[in-house]
Protein backbone atom coordinates (compact mmCIF):
# COMPACT_ATOMS: atom_id res chain seq x y z
CA UNK A 1 0.00 0.00 0.00
CA UNK A 2 2.81 2.31 1.07
CA UNK A 3 5.12 1.54 -1.61
CA UNK A 4 2.30 1.76 -4.08
CA UNK A 5 1.54 5.36 -3.09
CA UNK A 6 5.09 6.24 -2.60
CA UNK A 7 5.64 7.74 -6.75
CA UNK A 8 2.60 10.09 -5.51
CA UNK A 9 3.88 11.47 -2.93
CA UNK A 10 6.75 11.96 -4.64
CA UNK A 11 5.51 13.39 -7.25
CA UNK A 12 3.77 15.58 -5.28
CA UNK A 13 6.82 16.39 -3.70
CA UNK A 14 8.30 17.68 -7.50
CA UNK A 15 5.69 19.42 -8.02
CA UNK A 16 4.96 21.31 -5.51
CA UNK A 17 8.95 22.10 -6.03
CA UNK A 18 8.60 23.22 -9.49
CA UNK A 19 5.43 25.86 -8.78
CA UNK A 20 7.11 26.86 -5.21
CA UNK A 21 10.59 27.52 -7.72
CA UNK A 22 8.40 29.83 -10.13
CA UNK A 23 7.64 31.72 -7.55
CA UNK A 24 10.37 32.11 -5.62
CA UNK A 25 12.09 33.19 -8.82
CA UNK A 26 9.96 36.10 -9.66
CA UNK A 27 9.20 37.13 -5.71
CA UNK A 28 12.99 37.26 -5.43
CA UNK A 29 14.18 39.20 -8.98
CA UNK A 30 11.32 40.82 -9.82
CA UNK A 31 11.52 44.56 -8.39
CA UNK A 32 9.42 46.32 -6.03
CA UNK A 33 7.99 49.42 -6.98
CA UNK A 34 4.32 50.58 -5.26
CA UNK A 35 2.81 53.94 -6.39
CA UNK A 36 -0.68 54.79 -4.76
CA UNK A 37 -1.62 54.82 -8.10
CA UNK A 38 -0.74 51.30 -8.59
CA UNK A 39 -2.31 50.14 -5.93
CA UNK A 40 -5.37 50.60 -6.48
CA UNK A 41 -7.85 48.34 -7.71
CA UNK A 42 -7.14 47.28 -11.96
CA UNK A 43 -10.47 48.67 -13.65
CA UNK A 44 -9.01 50.16 -16.99
CA UNK A 45 -7.46 53.03 -15.41
CA UNK A 46 -10.46 54.74 -13.98
CA UNK A 47 -11.20 55.16 -10.62
CA UNK A 48 -13.50 51.94 -8.40
CA UNK A 49 -16.81 52.65 -7.89
CA UNK A 50 -18.69 51.10 -5.28
CA UNK A 51 -18.24 48.52 -3.25
CA UNK A 52 -14.98 46.15 -3.80
CA UNK A 53 -16.90 42.91 -2.82
CA UNK A 54 -19.66 42.45 -5.00
CA UNK A 55 -23.19 40.46 -3.91
CA UNK A 56 -22.82 37.59 -6.03
CA UNK A 57 -26.08 36.08 -7.79
CA UNK A 58 -27.31 33.22 -5.44
CA UNK A 59 -27.13 30.88 -9.28
CA UNK A 60 -23.35 30.39 -8.26
CA UNK A 61 -24.57 28.99 -4.90
CA UNK A 62 -26.94 26.51 -6.96
CA UNK A 63 -24.72 25.07 -8.71
CA UNK A 64 -22.17 24.73 -5.83
CA UNK A 65 -25.31 22.65 -4.62
CA UNK A 66 -26.15 21.02 -7.77
CA UNK A 67 -22.36 19.81 -7.85
CA UNK A 68 -21.85 18.27 -4.61
CA UNK A 69 -25.29 16.14 -5.63
CA UNK A 70 -24.42 14.80 -9.07
CA UNK A 71 -20.90 14.38 -8.27
CA UNK A 72 -21.64 12.19 -5.23
CA UNK A 73 -23.60 10.25 -7.97
CA UNK A 74 -20.95 10.05 -10.32
CA UNK A 75 -18.79 8.63 -7.52
CA UNK A 76 -21.52 6.01 -6.99
CA UNK A 77 -21.28 4.81 -10.81
CA UNK A 78 -17.37 4.65 -11.03
CA UNK A 79 -17.09 1.07 -8.88
CA UNK A 80 -20.60 -0.54 -10.62
CA UNK A 81 -19.54 0.55 -13.75
CA UNK A 82 -16.43 -1.34 -13.46
CA UNK A 83 -17.91 -4.52 -12.32
CA UNK A 84 -20.95 -4.09 -14.89
CA UNK A 85 -20.22 -7.15 -16.90
CA UNK A 86 -20.05 -9.17 -13.21
CA UNK A 87 -23.67 -7.44 -12.34
CA UNK A 88 -25.27 -8.07 -15.89
CA UNK A 89 -28.82 -7.42 -15.56
CA UNK A 90 -29.43 -7.34 -11.96
CA UNK A 91 -26.69 -4.52 -11.65
CA UNK A 92 -28.17 -2.69 -15.15
CA UNK A 93 -31.98 -2.21 -13.43
CA UNK A 94 -30.61 -1.28 -9.98
CA UNK A 95 -28.72 1.64 -11.74
CA UNK A 96 -31.38 2.20 -13.72
CA UNK A 97 -33.88 3.02 -10.96
CA UNK A 98 -30.80 4.88 -9.33
CA UNK A 99 -30.35 7.12 -12.55
CA UNK A 100 -33.89 7.26 -12.57
CA UNK A 101 -34.78 9.03 -9.03
CA UNK A 102 -31.29 11.39 -9.84
CA UNK A 103 -33.13 12.04 -13.62
CA UNK A 104 -36.48 13.00 -11.80
CA UNK A 105 -34.24 15.32 -9.56
CA UNK A 106 -31.91 16.72 -12.74
CA UNK A 107 -35.91 17.57 -13.98
CA UNK A 108 -37.19 19.34 -10.93
CA UNK A 109 -34.57 21.81 -10.79
CA UNK A 110 -34.80 22.15 -14.44
CA UNK A 111 -38.50 23.20 -13.71
CA UNK A 112 -37.81 24.91 -10.92
CA UNK A 113 -35.84 27.19 -12.77
CA UNK A 114 -32.70 26.31 -10.49
CA UNK A 115 -30.85 25.76 -14.54
CA UNK A 116 -31.76 29.25 -15.90
CA UNK A 117 -28.78 31.79 -15.85
CA UNK A 118 -30.94 34.39 -17.92
CA UNK A 119 -33.08 35.74 -15.34
CA UNK B 1 11.60 -4.41 -6.13
CA UNK B 2 13.07 -3.05 -3.63
CA UNK B 3 11.90 0.76 -1.99
CA UNK B 4 14.77 2.34 -3.08
CA UNK B 5 15.13 1.08 -7.20
CA UNK B 6 10.96 2.08 -7.19
CA UNK B 7 12.30 5.79 -6.23
CA UNK B 8 14.94 5.46 -8.53
CA UNK B 9 12.22 4.35 -11.25
CA UNK B 10 9.84 6.87 -10.09
CA UNK B 11 11.72 9.51 -9.94
CA UNK B 12 13.06 9.32 -13.17
CA UNK B 13 9.71 8.81 -14.65
CA UNK B 14 8.99 12.32 -13.04
CA UNK B 15 11.86 13.98 -14.74
CA UNK B 16 10.63 12.77 -18.31
CA UNK B 17 7.51 13.82 -17.31
CA UNK B 18 8.04 17.28 -15.98
CA UNK B 19 10.78 17.62 -18.81
CA UNK B 20 8.29 17.23 -21.63
CA UNK B 21 5.03 19.05 -20.08
CA UNK B 22 6.19 21.84 -18.04
CA UNK B 23 9.95 22.20 -20.14
CA UNK B 24 8.40 20.88 -24.02
CA UNK B 25 4.70 20.90 -24.05
CA UNK B 26 3.56 24.20 -22.14
CA UNK B 27 6.57 26.85 -24.76
CA UNK B 28 5.44 25.23 -27.50
CA UNK B 29 1.53 25.64 -26.83
CA UNK B 30 2.40 29.22 -26.00
CA UNK B 31 4.18 29.55 -29.16
CA UNK B 32 1.30 27.56 -31.21
CA UNK B 33 -1.15 30.13 -29.61
CA UNK B 34 0.53 33.02 -30.66
CA UNK B 35 1.59 32.00 -33.85
CA UNK B 36 -1.80 31.08 -34.99
CA UNK B 37 -2.95 34.52 -33.95
CA UNK B 38 -0.49 36.18 -35.99
CA UNK B 39 -1.45 34.50 -38.75
CA UNK B 40 -4.99 34.80 -38.93
CA UNK B 41 -4.13 38.87 -37.90
CA UNK B 42 -1.48 38.70 -40.76
CA UNK B 43 1.12 39.53 -38.10
CA UNK B 44 4.62 38.85 -38.17
CA UNK B 45 4.26 37.18 -34.64
CA UNK B 46 6.48 36.00 -32.64
CA UNK B 47 9.32 35.90 -34.37
CA UNK B 48 11.67 38.14 -32.95
CA UNK B 49 13.40 36.34 -30.07
CA UNK B 50 16.86 34.93 -31.20
CA UNK B 51 20.52 35.44 -31.03
CA UNK B 52 22.74 36.59 -33.22
CA UNK B 53 26.05 34.95 -34.48
CA UNK B 54 29.23 36.85 -34.64
CA UNK B 55 30.32 38.28 -38.40
CA UNK B 56 33.19 35.35 -38.85
CA UNK B 57 30.87 32.91 -37.73
CA UNK B 58 28.39 33.63 -40.28
CA UNK B 59 31.15 34.25 -43.02
CA UNK B 60 32.04 30.40 -42.06
CA UNK B 61 28.64 29.25 -42.56
CA UNK B 62 28.84 30.55 -45.84
CA UNK B 63 32.30 29.59 -47.65
CA UNK B 64 31.05 25.51 -46.00
CA UNK B 65 27.25 25.89 -47.70
CA UNK B 66 29.08 25.47 -51.34
CA UNK B 67 30.87 21.81 -50.04
CA UNK B 68 27.70 20.35 -48.17
CA UNK B 69 25.86 20.88 -51.49
CA UNK B 70 28.34 19.25 -53.56
CA UNK B 71 29.08 16.66 -50.52
CA UNK B 72 25.25 15.70 -50.78
CA UNK B 73 25.06 15.72 -54.54
CA UNK B 74 27.93 13.53 -54.75
CA UNK B 75 26.51 11.09 -51.92
CA UNK B 76 23.49 11.05 -54.43
CA UNK B 77 25.63 10.44 -57.60
CA UNK B 78 27.51 7.18 -55.64
CA UNK B 79 23.89 5.97 -54.79
CA UNK B 80 23.09 5.89 -58.71
CA UNK B 81 26.80 4.30 -59.19
CA UNK B 82 25.83 1.44 -56.82
CA UNK B 83 22.17 0.76 -58.21
CA UNK B 84 24.41 0.63 -61.63
CA UNK B 85 26.43 -2.25 -59.94
CA UNK B 86 23.57 -3.86 -58.91
CA UNK B 87 21.60 -3.84 -62.55
CA UNK B 88 25.41 -5.27 -63.96
CA UNK B 89 25.48 -7.61 -61.27
CA UNK B 90 22.16 -8.93 -61.75
CA UNK B 91 21.75 -9.25 -65.46
CA UNK B 92 25.55 -10.31 -66.29
CA UNK B 93 24.84 -12.75 -63.51
CA UNK B 94 28.15 -11.64 -61.42
CA UNK B 95 28.26 -13.10 -58.02
CA UNK B 96 30.52 -9.75 -56.89
CA UNK B 97 31.58 -6.73 -58.25
CA UNK B 98 35.65 -5.76 -57.78
CA UNK B 99 34.96 -7.96 -54.30
CA UNK B 100 31.64 -5.78 -53.64
CA UNK B 101 28.45 -8.48 -52.87
CA UNK B 102 25.14 -7.30 -53.52
CA UNK B 103 24.87 -6.94 -49.63
CA UNK B 104 27.53 -4.68 -49.55
CA UNK B 105 25.80 -2.52 -52.54
CA UNK B 106 22.92 -2.32 -50.36
CA UNK B 107 24.22 -1.09 -47.65
CA UNK B 108 26.22 1.26 -49.01
CA UNK B 109 23.77 2.78 -51.00
CA UNK B 110 21.81 3.24 -47.53
CA UNK B 111 24.54 4.99 -45.67
CA UNK B 112 24.87 7.58 -48.57
CA UNK B 113 21.06 8.00 -48.78
CA UNK B 114 21.61 9.10 -45.20
CA UNK B 115 24.68 10.61 -45.30
CA UNK B 116 23.70 12.90 -48.23
CA UNK B 117 20.09 13.84 -46.76
CA UNK B 118 22.12 14.69 -43.71
CA UNK B 119 24.63 17.09 -45.70
CA UNK B 120 21.41 18.62 -48.02
CA UNK B 121 20.06 19.39 -44.53
CA UNK B 122 23.00 21.06 -43.59
CA UNK B 123 23.21 22.96 -46.16
CA UNK B 124 19.50 24.19 -45.94
CA UNK B 125 20.10 25.24 -41.84
CA UNK B 126 23.44 27.08 -42.95
CA UNK B 127 21.40 29.03 -46.05
CA UNK B 128 18.64 30.31 -43.47
CA UNK B 129 21.24 30.99 -41.20
CA UNK B 130 23.31 33.34 -43.41
CA UNK B 131 19.99 34.65 -45.47
CA UNK B 132 19.04 36.21 -41.91
CA UNK B 133 22.37 37.48 -40.86
CA UNK B 134 22.77 35.26 -38.53
CA UNK B 135 20.49 35.78 -36.41
CA UNK B 136 18.75 32.33 -34.94
CA UNK B 137 14.87 32.26 -34.06
CA UNK B 138 14.10 28.97 -34.47
CA UNK B 139 10.73 29.84 -36.45
CA UNK B 140 9.94 31.96 -33.04
CA UNK B 141 9.80 28.64 -30.74
CA UNK B 142 12.48 31.25 -28.71
CA UNK B 143 9.77 33.82 -27.81
CA UNK B 144 8.58 31.59 -25.41
CA UNK B 145 11.65 31.13 -23.81
CA UNK B 146 12.42 35.02 -23.79
CA UNK B 147 8.83 35.83 -22.00
CA UNK B 148 9.38 33.12 -19.23
CA UNK B 149 12.87 35.17 -18.76
CA UNK B 150 11.31 39.18 -18.56
CA UNK B 151 8.38 37.50 -16.57
CA UNK B 152 10.96 36.37 -13.95
CA UNK B 153 12.21 39.95 -13.79
CA UNK B 154 8.58 41.63 -14.35
CA UNK B 155 7.41 43.49 -10.82
CA UNK B 156 5.84 41.14 -8.44
CA UNK B 157 3.06 42.88 -7.43
CA UNK B 158 0.35 42.33 -4.58
CA UNK B 159 -2.86 44.53 -4.55
CA UNK B 160 -2.75 46.61 -1.22
CA UNK B 161 -5.22 45.31 0.02
CA UNK B 162 -5.61 41.56 -1.01
CA UNK B 163 -5.34 38.86 1.35
CA UNK B 164 -1.56 38.54 0.78
CA UNK B 165 -1.26 34.54 2.10
CA UNK B 166 -4.36 33.67 -0.50
CA UNK B 167 -3.22 35.81 -3.04
CA UNK B 168 0.31 33.70 -3.02
CA UNK B 169 -0.98 30.29 -2.80
CA UNK B 170 -3.55 30.48 -5.56
CA UNK B 171 -1.36 29.80 -8.62
CA UNK B 172 0.68 27.20 -6.91
CA UNK B 173 -2.50 25.44 -6.05
CA UNK B 174 -3.84 25.63 -9.78
CA UNK B 175 -0.04 24.07 -11.16
CA UNK B 176 0.27 21.60 -8.40
CA UNK B 177 -2.47 19.76 -9.47
CA UNK B 178 -2.55 19.93 -13.00
CA UNK B 179 1.26 18.32 -12.49
CA UNK B 180 -0.07 15.75 -10.36
CA UNK B 181 -2.25 14.29 -12.33
CA UNK B 182 0.29 12.89 -14.91
CA UNK B 183 1.04 10.11 -12.00
CA UNK B 184 -1.50 7.50 -13.10
CA UNK B 185 -0.81 8.19 -17.00
CA UNK B 186 0.19 5.11 -18.36
CA UNK B 187 2.78 6.16 -21.34
CA UNK B 188 3.66 2.56 -22.44
CA UNK B 189 3.44 -1.33 -21.37
CA UNK B 190 5.02 -2.59 -19.22
CA UNK B 191 9.19 -2.84 -19.53
CA UNK B 192 10.72 -5.88 -18.03
CA UNK B 193 14.21 -5.29 -17.30
CA UNK B 194 15.44 -8.53 -17.73
CA UNK B 195 14.73 -8.41 -21.66
CA UNK B 196 15.28 -5.18 -22.32
CA UNK B 197 18.03 -5.87 -25.38
CA UNK B 198 16.08 -9.25 -26.49
CA UNK B 199 12.65 -9.83 -28.58
CA UNK B 200 10.03 -10.53 -25.99
CA UNK B 201 9.24 -14.08 -25.68
CA UNK B 202 5.46 -14.63 -26.28
CA UNK B 203 3.39 -17.86 -26.42
CA UNK B 204 2.83 -19.30 -30.06
CA UNK B 205 -0.41 -19.41 -31.76
CA UNK B 206 -3.12 -21.32 -29.73
CA UNK B 207 -0.30 -22.35 -26.64
CA UNK B 208 -2.55 -22.86 -23.95
CA UNK B 209 -0.77 -21.32 -21.21
CA UNK B 210 1.28 -17.35 -21.52
CA UNK B 211 5.04 -17.43 -21.76
CA UNK B 212 6.30 -16.71 -17.68
CA UNK B 213 7.72 -13.56 -17.61
CA UNK B 214 10.96 -13.52 -14.90
CA UNK B 215 12.39 -10.78 -13.30
CA UNK B 216 11.21 -6.51 -12.57
CA UNK B 217 8.73 -5.39 -14.07
CA UNK B 218 8.59 -1.44 -14.46
CA UNK B 219 5.32 -0.08 -15.51
CA UNK B 220 6.14 2.73 -17.55
CA UNK B 221 3.73 5.14 -15.26
CA UNK B 222 4.74 6.89 -12.39
CA UNK B 223 2.19 4.65 -10.17
CA UNK B 224 -0.25 1.89 -10.93
CA UNK B 225 -3.29 2.45 -8.67
CA UNK B 226 -6.34 0.64 -8.58
CA UNK B 227 -8.79 4.13 -8.29
CA UNK B 228 -6.36 5.32 -11.32
CA UNK B 229 -9.16 7.23 -12.92
CA UNK B 230 -10.52 8.66 -9.60
CA UNK B 231 -7.21 9.86 -8.85
CA UNK B 232 -6.96 11.99 -11.45
CA UNK B 233 -10.91 13.41 -10.88
CA UNK B 234 -9.94 13.85 -6.98
CA UNK B 235 -6.40 15.99 -8.06
CA UNK B 236 -7.70 17.65 -11.20
CA UNK B 237 -10.32 18.69 -8.63
CA UNK B 238 -8.60 20.83 -6.36
CA UNK B 239 -7.71 23.28 -9.45
CA UNK B 240 -10.35 24.90 -8.85
CA UNK B 241 -9.45 26.19 -5.62
CA UNK B 242 -6.86 28.14 -7.45
CA UNK B 243 -9.08 30.25 -9.31
CA UNK B 244 -11.22 30.94 -6.94
CA UNK B 245 -9.30 31.98 -4.18
CA UNK B 246 -7.28 33.72 -6.53
CA UNK B 247 -10.26 36.02 -7.65
CA UNK B 248 -11.31 36.15 -4.23
CA UNK B 249 -8.26 37.21 -2.72
CA UNK B 250 -7.02 39.84 -5.33
CA UNK B 251 -9.46 42.47 -3.97
CA UNK B 252 -11.15 43.45 -7.49
CA UNK B 253 -14.22 42.94 -8.56
CA UNK B 254 -13.49 42.01 -12.07
CA UNK B 255 -11.32 39.16 -10.45
CA UNK B 256 -13.71 38.08 -7.69
CA UNK B 257 -16.16 37.82 -10.71
CA UNK B 258 -13.97 36.03 -12.83
CA UNK B 259 -13.10 33.86 -9.80
CA UNK B 260 -16.49 33.45 -9.40
CA UNK B 261 -17.43 32.12 -13.08
CA UNK B 262 -14.47 29.57 -12.98
CA UNK B 263 -15.34 27.88 -9.84
CA UNK B 264 -19.02 27.67 -11.34
CA UNK B 265 -17.58 26.58 -14.94
CA UNK B 266 -15.28 23.74 -13.29
CA UNK B 267 -18.08 22.20 -10.89
CA UNK B 268 -20.74 22.42 -13.59
CA UNK B 269 -18.26 20.86 -16.08
CA UNK B 270 -16.35 18.53 -13.80
CA UNK B 271 -19.66 15.93 -13.12
CA UNK B 272 -20.72 16.67 -16.86
CA UNK B 273 -16.92 15.35 -17.09
CA UNK B 274 -17.05 12.42 -14.78
CA UNK B 275 -20.38 11.19 -16.41
CA UNK B 276 -19.08 11.09 -19.68
CA UNK B 277 -16.37 8.71 -19.46
CA UNK B 278 -18.57 6.31 -16.98
CA UNK B 279 -19.39 3.64 -20.38
CA UNK B 280 -15.43 3.33 -20.67
CA UNK B 281 -15.30 1.88 -17.62
CA UNK B 282 -18.35 -0.47 -18.36
CA UNK B 283 -16.70 -1.08 -21.47
CA UNK B 284 -13.06 -1.81 -20.47
CA UNK B 285 -14.26 -3.50 -16.67
CA UNK B 286 -11.53 -1.40 -14.74
CA UNK B 287 -10.71 2.17 -13.52
CA UNK B 288 -6.78 1.30 -13.97
CA UNK B 289 -5.38 3.44 -16.84
CA UNK B 290 -3.19 0.60 -17.53
CA UNK B 291 -5.60 -2.04 -18.19
CA UNK B 292 -8.21 0.53 -20.12
CA UNK B 293 -5.17 1.12 -22.80
CA UNK B 294 -4.12 -3.04 -22.67
CA UNK B 295 -7.96 -3.42 -23.08
CA UNK B 296 -8.09 -1.02 -26.15
CA UNK B 297 -5.03 -2.90 -27.34
CA UNK B 298 -6.13 -6.21 -27.61
CA UNK B 299 -9.74 -5.50 -28.87
CA UNK B 300 -10.44 -2.52 -30.07
CA UNK B 301 -10.02 1.39 -29.65
CA UNK B 302 -12.58 2.82 -27.33
CA UNK B 303 -13.59 5.52 -30.45
CA UNK B 304 -14.37 2.58 -32.62
CA UNK B 305 -17.15 1.40 -30.72
CA UNK B 306 -20.29 3.13 -31.07
CA UNK B 307 -21.75 4.25 -27.32
CA UNK B 308 -17.70 5.48 -26.32
CA UNK B 309 -17.58 7.43 -29.81
CA UNK B 310 -20.34 9.49 -28.65
CA UNK B 311 -19.19 9.40 -25.11
CA UNK B 312 -15.55 11.16 -26.40
CA UNK B 313 -17.62 13.62 -28.10
CA UNK B 314 -19.32 14.56 -24.97
CA UNK B 315 -15.86 14.34 -23.06
CA UNK B 316 -13.65 16.42 -25.69
CA UNK B 317 -16.14 19.46 -24.92
CA UNK B 318 -16.42 19.07 -21.22
CA UNK B 319 -12.79 19.10 -21.20
CA UNK B 320 -12.23 21.99 -23.14
CA UNK B 321 -14.66 23.74 -21.05
CA UNK B 322 -12.59 22.32 -17.55
CA UNK B 323 -9.75 23.56 -19.06
CA UNK B 324 -11.43 26.97 -19.51
CA UNK B 325 -9.92 27.04 -23.35
CA UNK B 326 -11.98 28.87 -26.07
CA UNK B 327 -15.05 29.06 -26.31
CA UNK B 328 -15.23 28.49 -23.21
CA UNK B 329 -13.13 31.02 -21.54
CA UNK B 330 -15.37 33.23 -19.67
CA UNK B 331 -13.71 33.24 -16.16
CA UNK B 332 -11.05 35.79 -18.09
CA UNK B 333 -12.97 37.14 -20.62
CA UNK B 334 -10.85 40.34 -21.42
CA UNK B 335 -13.86 42.12 -23.58
CA UNK B 336 -16.03 42.15 -20.01
CA UNK B 337 -13.79 41.17 -17.05
CA UNK B 338 -10.10 42.67 -18.04
CA UNK B 339 -8.78 39.47 -17.14
CA UNK B 340 -10.70 37.82 -14.89
CA UNK B 341 -8.99 36.14 -11.76
CA UNK B 342 -5.77 37.14 -13.22
CA UNK B 343 -6.55 40.91 -13.07
CA UNK B 344 -3.91 41.08 -10.65
CA UNK B 345 -1.50 39.07 -11.20
CA UNK B 346 1.76 39.69 -12.74
CA UNK B 347 5.32 38.80 -13.60
CA UNK B 348 6.10 34.99 -13.13
CA UNK B 349 2.51 34.56 -10.57
CA UNK B 350 0.65 35.25 -13.97
CA UNK B 351 3.16 32.90 -15.57
CA UNK B 352 2.64 29.79 -13.14
CA UNK B 353 -1.37 30.43 -13.52
CA UNK B 354 -0.67 29.79 -17.27
CA UNK B 355 1.67 27.33 -16.96
CA UNK B 356 -1.02 25.14 -14.96
CA UNK B 357 -3.32 26.11 -18.07
CA UNK B 358 -1.20 24.93 -20.42
CA UNK B 359 -0.57 21.73 -18.68
CA UNK B 360 -4.33 21.12 -17.74
CA UNK B 361 -4.84 20.77 -21.31
CA UNK B 362 -1.68 18.29 -21.63
CA UNK B 363 -3.17 15.94 -19.33
CA UNK B 364 -6.59 16.09 -20.48
CA UNK B 365 -5.27 15.53 -23.71
CA UNK B 366 -3.33 12.58 -22.05
CA UNK B 367 -6.63 11.22 -20.91
CA UNK B 368 -8.41 11.05 -24.08
CA UNK B 369 -5.62 9.31 -25.61
CA UNK B 370 -5.88 6.47 -23.00
CA UNK B 371 -9.46 6.48 -22.74
CA UNK B 372 -10.47 6.33 -26.61
CA UNK B 373 -7.47 6.22 -28.56
CA UNK B 374 -5.83 3.15 -27.01
CA UNK B 375 -3.32 4.91 -25.07
CA UNK B 376 0.37 3.39 -25.94
CA UNK B 377 -1.33 1.18 -28.77
CA UNK B 378 0.20 1.42 -32.26
CA UNK B 379 -1.00 -0.46 -34.76
CA UNK B 380 -0.02 -3.64 -35.68
CA UNK B 381 2.80 -3.77 -33.30
CA UNK B 382 2.72 -6.30 -30.16
CA UNK B 383 4.78 -7.51 -27.64
CA UNK B 384 7.34 -8.86 -29.63
CA UNK B 385 7.30 -6.82 -32.77
CA UNK B 386 4.64 -5.66 -35.91
CA UNK B 387 2.68 -8.17 -37.68
CA UNK B 388 1.54 -6.26 -40.81
CA UNK B 389 -2.13 -7.14 -42.49
CA UNK B 390 -1.83 -9.57 -44.58
CA UNK B 391 0.58 -12.49 -45.08
CA UNK B 392 3.31 -11.82 -47.17
CA UNK B 393 6.98 -11.91 -48.22
CA UNK B 394 9.44 -10.84 -51.13
CA UNK B 395 13.46 -11.35 -51.04
CA UNK B 396 15.35 -8.63 -51.52
CA UNK B 397 16.85 -9.04 -55.22
CA UNK B 398 20.23 -10.06 -55.28
CA UNK B 399 20.39 -10.99 -51.55
CA UNK B 400 19.14 -13.66 -49.06
CA UNK B 401 16.96 -10.94 -47.11
CA UNK B 402 13.34 -11.63 -46.56
CA UNK B 403 10.85 -9.05 -46.33
CA UNK B 404 7.27 -10.16 -44.74
CA UNK B 405 4.28 -9.17 -42.48
CA UNK B 406 6.28 -10.11 -39.57
CA UNK B 407 9.02 -8.10 -38.15
CA UNK B 408 10.83 -8.84 -34.91
CA UNK B 409 11.26 -5.99 -32.91
CA UNK B 410 13.52 -5.38 -29.60
CA UNK B 411 11.68 -5.08 -26.25
CA UNK B 412 13.33 -1.15 -25.10
CA UNK B 413 12.33 -0.33 -29.29
CA UNK B 414 8.62 -1.74 -28.62
CA UNK B 415 8.89 0.20 -25.84
CA UNK B 416 10.40 3.54 -26.94
CA UNK B 417 7.88 3.00 -29.77
CA UNK B 418 5.05 3.21 -27.40
CA UNK B 419 5.99 6.17 -25.82
CA UNK B 420 6.21 8.08 -29.35
CA UNK B 421 2.66 6.69 -30.22
CA UNK B 422 1.25 8.34 -26.44
CA UNK B 423 2.86 11.05 -27.22
CA UNK B 424 1.98 11.82 -30.75
CA UNK B 425 -1.74 11.34 -29.79
CA UNK B 426 -1.39 13.90 -27.42
CA UNK B 427 -0.42 16.50 -29.65
CA UNK B 428 -3.01 15.47 -32.25
CA UNK B 429 -5.25 16.45 -29.49
CA UNK B 430 -3.58 19.46 -28.66
CA UNK B 431 -3.60 20.83 -31.80
CA UNK B 432 -6.92 20.17 -32.25
CA UNK B 433 -7.76 22.37 -29.08
CA UNK B 434 -5.63 24.79 -30.66
CA UNK B 435 -7.77 24.86 -34.51
CA UNK B 436 -10.80 25.18 -31.76
CA UNK B 437 -9.41 28.44 -29.87
CA UNK B 438 -8.86 30.49 -33.01
CA UNK B 439 -11.92 29.03 -34.72
CA UNK B 440 -15.10 29.65 -32.41
CA UNK B 441 -16.20 32.31 -30.72
CA UNK B 442 -16.77 33.18 -26.87
CA UNK B 443 -19.98 31.44 -25.95
CA UNK B 444 -22.50 34.10 -23.09
CA UNK B 445 -22.46 32.59 -19.89
CA UNK B 446 -25.68 31.39 -19.26
CA UNK B 447 -25.22 29.49 -22.35
CA UNK B 448 -22.21 27.07 -20.74
CA UNK B 449 -24.27 26.68 -17.94
CA UNK B 450 -27.16 25.17 -19.85
CA UNK B 451 -24.97 23.34 -22.18
CA UNK B 452 -23.16 21.57 -19.12
CA UNK B 453 -26.61 20.60 -17.25
CA UNK B 454 -29.58 20.65 -19.97
CA UNK B 455 -26.84 19.31 -22.56
CA UNK B 456 -23.79 17.22 -21.60
CA UNK B 457 -25.10 15.93 -18.13
CA UNK B 458 -28.82 14.15 -19.66
CA UNK B 459 -26.70 12.58 -23.24
CA UNK B 460 -24.13 11.32 -20.48
CA UNK B 461 -26.61 9.90 -18.23
CA UNK B 462 -28.63 8.01 -21.16
CA UNK B 463 -25.59 7.18 -23.06
CA UNK B 464 -24.41 5.17 -19.90
CA UNK B 465 -27.81 3.37 -20.03
CA UNK B 466 -27.17 2.93 -23.76
CA UNK B 467 -23.68 1.29 -23.23
CA UNK B 468 -25.32 -0.73 -20.79
CA UNK B 469 -27.60 -2.45 -22.59
CA UNK B 470 -25.35 -2.71 -25.74
CA UNK B 471 -23.01 -3.96 -23.48
CA UNK B 472 -25.58 -6.89 -22.17
CA UNK B 473 -27.05 -7.51 -25.75
CA UNK B 474 -24.26 -8.57 -27.42
CA UNK B 475 -21.66 -9.25 -25.40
Amino acid sequence: MFETYLPVFLMLGVATLVATLMFTLTSLLGPKKPTPEKMIPYEAGSNTTGARHLRLSVKFYLTAILFVVFDIEAVFLYPWASLFRELGWFGFLEMLLFLTILGVTLVYAWKKGALEWEK
Amino acid sequence: MSTGAILLASALKILFIVLVVVGAFAPLLVWVDRRQSAMIQDRVGPHRAGFTLPKDVVKGFDALRLPLLGGSLFAGLLIAVSFAGLFVMGFAGFEDLGGATAKDLYRFALAMLVFGLLLRAGYAVHSNIVEAGGKITLFGVLHPAADAMKMIWKEDFVPARADKLLHALAPVITLIPALVSFAVIPFADVLYLDYWDQVLPVAAEGAAEAVALVGDAVPMQVASLNVGILFIFAVAGTGVIGAAIGGYASDNKFSLMGGMRAASQMVSYEVALGLTIVPCFMMYDSLRLEDMALWQAQNAWGIFLPPLTLAFLLYFTAATAETKRVPFDLPEGESELVGGYLTEYSGLKFGIFFTGEYVEMVAFSALAAVLFFGGWDVPWLYANGFDLPGTWAFTVPLTDWVVSDKIAVTHWVVIALQVGSTLFKIIAFLFLQMMIRWSLPRFRYDQIMSLCWKGLLPIALVNILLTGILILLFD
